[in-house]
Formats: C-alpha cells, structure tokens, sequence
C-alpha cells in the first residue's frame, strides 16, 4: 500500500546540497509509487524562485526539474504563506508548476498551493513519513 | 497520532527551533539534541517561546547532549523533561511520525 511521504525542504537552493539531495529523493520516491507532497518553509521557498539563471555562477541549474514533478506523479507542492510573506515574495514570483490531469481530459493544473503555517501544520500530521531537507 | 519534531540545531544559530514551535499541533512532542540542547536553558532569549510551547506541547531534551554541554539538570526550563537515549526511543515508538528540524 502507498504510503503518505512528506518532504519538508528548509533550505534555499546552492549554498548548500541539501535542495538538490532533496529532489533526488523525491524523485526516487515516487519511482515508488508512494503518495509523495512536499512543503517549502522559511528559505525553502528560494527554491522555487522564476528566472533562475546558474550560468555566470558556473553550476547546475536544476530548477527545471520541479517543473517535470507532475511527470512523476508528484503534484502536490504545499508553500508556506508566512515563509513567502516574510521574504517579500508572492505567488507571482515562483516557477509555474503544473500537472496534467488525466481525469480531466490532461488539463493543466497548478501543482503548488500556498498554505498558512497552521495548514502546513495539520498537513504534517497527516504523513506516514516525514523527511527534512 | 501526535507528531515527534526533534530540533539539532541552536536557536541562536539557526531558526530550526522556531519554525519547528510554529508547526506544532496540540499533543505533539520536541526533543532537543546535539546543539538543539542550547534551547532548553533557562534565562536565555530563547526561553520564552519554548515556555509558550509547553502549554500545548510535550518538551524533552537528551540528557547526554546537555551533560557534553555542561547544562546541568537545574538549568533546564521548568517543564522540559530529560531522557536518556532510552527514551529517545520510547518517544519515537510512542508518535506516529517524527519530523527533524535541521
């Protein structure tokens, strides 16, 4: 049987490994077939920032694969609303993630949903598994 | 079933231990350790948010970690609860999940 897994990501993306070792994970997860959601808290949400460009830095750009979750069956990316609000963030300045659904002719669907810190809190409460990055 | 959240991290250096206190539901459990320990001392500006987090939450702390730090028992807040790595395991067996704060 699936199991809920939760995959809490705390970090911004490059300064440290953690965000790409989270990914990673993720990714095997839901090889899986496990029923996988991640949450983005405090620096975490820096990870699903629009427009990141690593050229002139000289690494790996891996912001694109948050956009092929929905590939994997990964859709449901939780945000923290007080985490966005604290860095002067909103909705508009994350990658647009989505997902097709596949009971609804594929349409698209936004696969991120910004939630309050008490939300999040129910929504922990809810796993089988929880994983920190 | 409730939630453990171990925290590792110093409050004065990370904000593990804060966003962890802002995630609780009622009836969940924190366990202090390794440098996480630095937030069970009294006095400290830190200390009024886990007495806050005491009225709805369980608060522990690893007796070996704050031993290694040189807290003693007697400077522990009121309220937080010492165990020993025994009780590590005992709390994690007794929550349905454990969330680390890193």
């Amino acid at each position: 049987m699936a199991k809920k897994f939760l995959y809490i990501n705390r970090k911004a993306p490059y300064g440290t490994i953690y965000a790409l070792e989270s990914l990673e994970v993720v990714l095997i997860g839901a090889a899986f077939e496990q029923d996988v959601s991640l949450a983005f808290i405090d620096d975490g949400v820096f990870q699903l920032m629009a427009g990141q460009d690593t050229t002139a830095a000289g690494f790996k750009n891996f912001s694109r694969t948050y956009k092929a979750l929905g590939d994997y069956e990964v859709r449901k990316l939780y945000v923290e609303r007080e985490s966005l609000e604290e860095r002067g963030l909103k909705l508009e300045d994350l990658m647009p993630i989505t997902y097709e659904d596949e009971n609804e002719d594929y349409a698209e669907k936004p696969s991120i949903h910004v939630v309050g810190r008490s939300e999040l809190a129910s929504i922990i409460a809810g796993q089988d598994v929880v994983l920190s990055f | 079933m409730s939630t453990l959240h171990t925290v590792n991290k110093s409050p004065f250096e990370r904000n593990a231990l804060h966003s962890c206190l802002g995630h609780l539901c009622a009836g969940d459990a924190v366990l202090m350790i390794e440098d996480g320990v630095f937030g069970a001392r009294k006095g400290s500006s830190a200390a009024p948010m886990v007495q806050a987090a005491l009225q709805a939450a369980k608060v522990y702390a690893l007796v070996a970690d704050l031993s290694a730090r040189g807290i003693k028992p007697g400077d522990v807040i009121d309220g937080v609860q010492l165990v020993d790595y025994g009780g590590f395991v005992d709390l994690v067996t007794q929550h349905g999940r454990t969330a680390a704060w890193l």
